[in-house]
């Protein structure tokens, strides 16, 4: 099928969003993945959190390294700029165009092999330098493109399609994410599209740093009995913490729930996150009590999910840099370029 | 026994010290003031990769001709590191002199019959004088200064000006400098007069030229090109370009109303990630920068291939030390031409610049985003550790006011509502450069996909071979265009028709023009052309045809420009003959001049006079 051109009509019933948007103006060119790739779900859910956030699609901008991850912007926001840049190096491209340009909306698409093995430096800085950005890593356990090898996410002890066992310990961006100042954090599992959804619009809406580690099985070499990252072993496994609803800045807050079942939070655009509490006592403002948390259902062999992290207070590059408010790539020579008279105040002072 | 040396504004000063003494600025202030009363000097900082320590030096030759190399030799040694007194004393030109702190006596062995020592109790004058151990060391430095003033005939008013200048509302330190100064200048004064045959006598030589190192100078070429993102790693000799640009945006780039900046810096966790910052903001339409050296070139590597192929503009300054490997980092070397230019795997081929002295550092530092920008591509502005760390002497810094930023083919909103179907790699125009577009332009038109990855004129995924290969081509036509846009290079013709030429680039040209000149007094003519960039104009190719034998200079083992000039304009290797220098030490005019006659005598074009020793 991937060698069809993706038939532009729709039905015209099709509904449109508060931009006049169709669904259809946020997809991209049919996926080139295998036929169940937890990432297809992803591009999806991004499609859909989009068209529901009414974001103009080319205000987007769409940045990934290499890998079958790294492949996924080109079958989403088909009008948005994307960048595919080299292994690992998302995070600073993505850096260099938000400095570029703050009007923007940044997504960075990576996987585990991306961020977690070649790119772990880089998504490490990039994370505690705050850039404004949505970094979502698809998170399957494994390389795919070059057939099936492990990633550093993979679970020690867990098997390979062909038998051969993980012995190293596997890095948890989670865990890692928050230790290094995330403003947020969350995990969702590509096969939850209900959970996934508001998290990514969360994310969008956040202002800093916001990563989203996806669970998302790769149905070619890691989707076989003892994987941890199979679609059955995720299922099984799967511990919310929460269910978020998305609340935009401009709609009316109504209570329609038990006192004590739900946390709001407001993000520095003035959307509302509303958190349905499904773990008792689970504080997504508490870092470090989170970061306790999710080692001890680690160990304990679950995979925590929802919004794990949200800080009150963010902070990102731009405002630790203090930049102006206008983009840096619309300054021109008269904001830029000092002048002649300056120059000669410059080569007084060297005599 | 040789007579002591005689000399006006014509001698070389050597100052031996400790690193991290507080030596620099006092050093550097001796230098400014001789410049001050109108006579040249070429100043050399000598360092180590060291905090604290080790030994360092500072050369100042005065000069009134006004030949901005190392002359090499030392006439004045100023000795205040014992670890390094036996070299120091031997480096002595017979007939010298040594300038040395004599509280403690030594003894004879210590010193030399041939070279008259100066001793200056600097220890005991700062010892009653100072109760605090700092102050001591800081000024004793100020001390000698002072004392060499004195035996010098360096003119105190102007060292004294200086100092209120450079502590400009300090008057506490320039209180205690003063005092300093003048104590050393009085007991000179007093114990040493006669004692030296040095003299600095004031002249009419610098005019309105200014003392500037290379790296300020690009750094505020940055400035004034328009660079509004600059990411950067660490890494001697380049880390004063970043931070110097730092220090010019804070006063440059602070809206006025809002005191934010209009400027973004990133000190990045290293050199890939400083580069991909670059290409990203590039990429979104800010200029962007990086400033690095031979060891964060070759992190680069993997970087420059993407802009190179992805057509994203980048500015990277290499400012060029000792390699391979760690090397020398801190000393000097043109030897990362053949990393630059051929930079990254598959065909690459990347634009070059190479500016001669700080002032050319900031008009190629300008020239460089508007290269970048129209070409996009990444430009490589080759400095080195002699010009980036170094004050020189140069022309004062131009620029127009009515110059405008190229910035290159960008389709705006109204080209694309205007324009007919978009082609992010087609090549409209037959120049081999294509046009792009800026992220957020237009809601439904103009977006594309950046890959590193082949594709075909409207940037869709390919691998086919056909498509491959035209593109392979268009990045070859657009090299061309680049190879009549870059800087021409600067012909300089020898008095007489010369059968012979020069060929030179960056630091070398201050050796090269002294040791032109030197040979031309002994009867040989020789035309020289100083490379501006890669890739070469035809002028290269004709100027290397229009020649029997061409001389390439270069500071580095393997002839690396010659390499190029053979690969890139097929030449006859037989007819280019490489003179090289790369011992870490500038190169001097001494060397290229004894190198080149030694040469054209074996050639038997050196009937009449001996070769230039």
């Amino acid at each position: 099928m991937t060698y069809l051109a993706k038939p532009k009509f729709h039905h015209p019933a099709l509904s449109a969003n508060a931009l006049g948007y169709t669904h259809r103006d946020y997809e991209g060119a049919i996926s080139t993945l295998c036929a169940g790739c937890g990432h297809d779900s992803i591009s999806a859910a991004i499609i859909q959190a989009c068209f529901e956030l009414d974001l103009a699609p080319h205000r987007l901008a769409k940045l990934s390294g290499i890998g079958c991850s790294s492949k996924t912007p080109t079958y989403f926001l088909g009008n948005s700029h994307g960048f595919n840049s080299v292994h690992g190096r998302m995070p600073s491209v993505l850096t260099g165009a938000n400095l570029a340009n703050r009007e923007l909306i940044y997504l960075g698409i990576s996987g585990d092999g991306d961020s977690a093995a070649i790119g772990l430096g880089q998504f490490a800085h990039c994370i505690r330098r705050g850039v404004n950005m949505v970094y979502v890593v698809e998170n399957n356990g494994v390389y795919g493109l070059t057939k099936g090898q492990f990633s550093a996410t993979a679970d020690a002890g867990s098997p390979s399609k062909q038998g051969a066992v993980n012995a190293d310990s596997p890095i948890d961006l989670v865990e890692l994410a928050l230790l290094l100042g995330a403003s947020f954090v969350a995990r969702s599992f590509s096969g939850d599209k209900r959970q996934l959804v508001p998290l990514l619009k969360a994310a969008i809406r956040h202002h800093g740093a916001a990563l989203l580690d996806v669970i998302s099985p790769c149905v070619a070499f890691n989707n076989h009995p003892g994987s941890t990252k199979s679609y059955d072993h995720v299922r099984a496994h799967n511990e919310a913490v929460n269910q978020l609803d998305v609340v935009p800045a401009c709609e009316q807050i109504t209570a329609d729930h038990e006192p004590g079942t739900v946390a709001e939070v407001t993000q520095h655009d003035g959307s509302v996150l509303r958190l349905r509490k499904l773990a008792p006592g689970y504080d997504p403002h508490d870092r470090i009590a989170a970061m306790t948390y999710l080692q001890a259902r680690r160990a304990a062999g679950e995979i925590v999910t929802g919004l794990l992290y949200v800080a009150s207070e963010t902070c990102d590059l731009h405002d630790r840099l203090n930049t102006v408010d206008t983009p840096l790539n619309r300054l021109g020579e008269a904001e830029l370029c000092p002048g002649t008279a300056a120059l000669e105040a410059f080569n007084a002072a060297c005599r | 026994m040789p007579e002591p040396l005689t000399a006006t504004n014509d001698f070389v000063v050597k100052f031996a010290n400790v690193n991290g003494s507080g030596s620099a600025s006092a050093n550097r202030l001796f230098a400014r003031s001789i410049l001050r009363m109108g006579v040249p000097v070429a100043s050399r900082n000598i360092f180590p990769s060291n905090i604290q320590g080790l030994p360092t030096w500072y050369e100042v030759r005065v000069c009134a001709a006004g030949w901005r190399g190392r002359r090499g030799g030392v006439d004045l040694m100023v000795a205040m590191n014992p670890q390094t007194w036996d070299k120091d004393l031997a480096e002595i030109e017979p007939g010298g002199y040594l300038l040395h702190d004599s509280t403690k006596p030594l003894p004879p062995s210590k010193f030399r019959s041939d070279v008259t020592a100066i001793g200056v109790p600097l220890t005991e004058i700062c010892g009653r004088t100072y109760a605090d151990p700092r102050q001591r060391q800081l000024f004793k430095n100020i001390l000698y200064v002072g004392a060499l003033a004195a035996v010098l005939d360096v003119d105190l008013a102007e060292v004294e000006r200086l100092i209120g200048q450079q502590f400009k509302g300090k008057d506490q330190l320039v209180v205690a400098n003063l005092q300093a100064l003048r104590m050393g200048w009085s007991h000179a004064r007093e114990h040493l007069t006669g004692r030296c045959r040095l003299k600095v006598r004031r002249a009419d030589r610098v005019g309105d030229r200014i003392f500037l190192d290379g790296n300020n100078a690009a750094a505020l070429g940055c400035v004034y090109g328009g660079a509004t993102v600059a990411a950067w790693y660490p890494i001697t000799p380049s880390t004063s370009l970043a931070e110097a640009f730092a220090r010019h945006c804070r006063r440059f780039r602070t809206e006025p109303e809002t005191g934010k900046a209009r400027h973004a810096i990133v000190q990045a966790e290293d050199e890939l990630a400083a580069v991909g910052t670059v290409i990203g903001a590039a990429w979104n339409g800010a200029r962007a920068f990086t400033a690095t050296s031979g060891p964060g070139i070759s992190l680069m590597q993997e970087f420059i291939g993407l802009a190179h192929f992805a057509e994203v503009p980048a500015v990277i300054f290499d400012v060029q030390r000792g390699g391979p490997s760690t090397g020398m980092p801190t000393r000097t070397q043109q030897s990362d031409l053949l990393a630059c230019a051929y930079a990254s795997h598959g065909d690459t081929k990347h634009v070059l610049l190479f500016p001669e002295d700080p002032e050319e550092c900031f008009e190629l530092a300008a020239t460089a985003f508007d290269l970048a920008d129209r070409l996009q591509t990444p430009v490589f502005v080759m400095t080195d550790l002699d010009i980036g760390m170094n004050d020189w002497l140069c022309e004062p810094l131009r620029w127009d006011d009515q110059r405008r930023y190229d910035r290159g083919k960008v389709m705006t909103f109204e080209g694309l509502e205007a324009g007919g179907a978009f082609g992010r790699y087609l090549d409209v125009d037959g120049d081999g450069i294509p046009y792009r577009t800026l992220p957020g332009t237009h809601p439904t038109r103009g977006a594309y996909f950046t890959r590193g990855t082949s594709r075909d004129p409207y940037a869709r995924y390919s691998e086919e071979g056909a498509i491959y290969a035209d593109n392979m081509q268009r990045l070859l036509r657009k090299l061309e265009t680049a190879r009549r846009l870059v800087p021409a290079p600067v012909l300089r013709r020898a008095g007489q028709p010369a059968r012979h030429g020069v060929l030179h680039f960056g630091s070398t040209a201050a050796a090269m023009e002294e040791a032109l000149a030197a040979l031309e007094a002994e009867g040989l003519h020789l035309d020289a052309l100083r490379l501006r960039a890669f890739p070469f104009a035809d002028e290269v190719t004709d100027f290397v045809r229009a020649h029997e034998r061409v001389f390439v200079v270069e500071q580095n083992r393997d002839a690396q420009m010659r390499t190029l000039l053979v690969n890139e304009c097929g030449l006859d290797p037989a007819r280019l003959v490489p003179i090289l220098h790369y011992d870490g030490t500038p190169i001097t005019a001494r060397f290229v001049g004894k190198a080149i006659a030694e040469r054209l005598t074996a050639l038997n074009v050196v009937p009449l006079r001996k070769a230039v020793s």
